[in-house]
């Protein structure tokens, strides 16, 4: 007679887990997608001022950064703790970024280079001092097209 | 006994979500979501000897920064909330009378017209760069406000949104070269009305 024996109430079926995988694929696809990957570790602190004005960047083949900023604590020791200029992977002087400008053109396509803008990320502690010899030397490399960096916010409360 | 063939052997895809869950993981890690905008500036050519062509000092709007972050518009001491609206006041002066789209005040001692009206930035090499921005953008804004508002007016889309569209590299793909020489010439037009004449001091030697 075992037809009309009663299901066993506490025996749960077990939940299927086959869509898991799916679900986890989906959230990846979007990461990978969403991701830029930092192309050079930052030396310096690099808090970015606040402005409302802005206007987007083009795609990075377009932009070269420059960064500024006062070493961080654990570079403080080796470099001292006034503000410095990052270009790529060191700390240099204002008088390499003439070098850095032919180099970044170098490394793009030709038709490129009348959109090739130089993104300054300086943080908001920098001296007007430091940023003009970065501007002269620019200036002086003729890449006149830039683009102060900051982050979205209104300028006048703090 | 011959074993049955045929059907293979399902392969476990148990750890399939491990996997993903693993580089799921390192990609949440690894991204920033990076900050890509700013304001954007044309630097000046480098020119050994600058040539300084006469202007009226009532053309001039000269706003000074000092080390303490303080600003001087005009031999007056401004708040910073203060100088968009000065500077906007200023650029749609219309002294002469010859603007015809300018809703300015028309006084005799501030600037003749859009075109000849120059701002004068100076700072100090002690001002911090957060005050030379805020600078900066109040300025842009004071253009920005007036150039829109004749956007707006004349073909009911705002200047920034055109001059991006117009500057975008990737906008060659998505519209005709005719398309983009249109949109080149309001550019134009637009910046022909409140030319951006925002002068930078030298820096001085010492």
């Amino acid at each position: 007679m075992s037809k009309f024996n009663k299901k066993k109430s506490g025996d749960m079926p077990a939940i299927s887990t086959a869509s898991l995988p799916d679900i986890v694929f989906m959230l990846l696809f979007f990461f990978m997608v969403a991701t830029t990957m930092k192309d050079s570790d930052l030396m310096i602190e690099n808090k970015l001022p606040k402005a409302d004005q802005t206007s987007k960047l083009f795609k990075k083949e377009y932009v070269m950064y420059i960064y500024a900023g006062k070493p961080s604590e654990r570079y403080q020791s080796t470099y001292g703790s006034n503000a410095r200029i990052q270009l790529n992977d060191r700390l240099s002087n204002a008088n390499e970024i003439q070098s850095f400008v032919t180099s970044e053109r170098a490394a793009r396509n030709s038709d490129a280079e009348p959109y090739l803008t130089a993104s300054l990320k300086i943080d908001k502690d920098v001296k007007m001092g430091l940023v003009t010899d970065i501007k002269q030397e620019l200036r002086k490399a003729e890449q006149l097209k830039v683009n102060y960096t900051t982050t979205q916010g209104s300028v006048t409360k703090r | 006994m011959a074993k049955k063939r045929g059907t293979p052997p399902e392969v476990n895809a148990g750890s399939m979500a491990d996997i993903a869950f693993l580089l799921l993981i390192f990609f949440l890690v690894t991204t920033t979501i990076g900050v890509d905008q700013g304001i954007n500036r044309k630097l000046p050519p480098m020119q050994d000897e600058p040539d300084v062509p006469p202007i009226n000092q009532r053309n001039i709007l000269t706003v000074l920064v000092n080390m303490n972050n303080q600003l001087l518009v005009n031999e007056e001491l401004m708040e910073l909330k203060d100088l968009r609206e000065k500077a906007v006041k200023f650029l749609e002066n219309n002294g002469d009378g010859t603007c015809s789209y300018c809703e300015g005040s028309k006084d005799g001692s501030s600037s003749d017209n859009p075109t000849k009206a120059v701002i004068s930035l100076s700072n100090d090499a002690e001002t911090t760069y957060e005050t030379y921005i805020a600078v900066q953008n109040e300025l842009v804004a004071a253009y920005n406000i007036l150039r829109n508002r004749e956007s707006l007016k004349k073909y009911g889309i705002s200047f920034s949104e055109l001059e991006y569209i117009f500057s975008d590299p990737a906008s060659k793909g998505d519209y005709s070269d005719k398309e983009l020489e249109e949109l080149g010439e309001k550019v134009k037009y637009i910046q022909e009305l409140f030319p951006q004449r925002l002068s930078e001091a030298e820096p001085k030697r010492n």
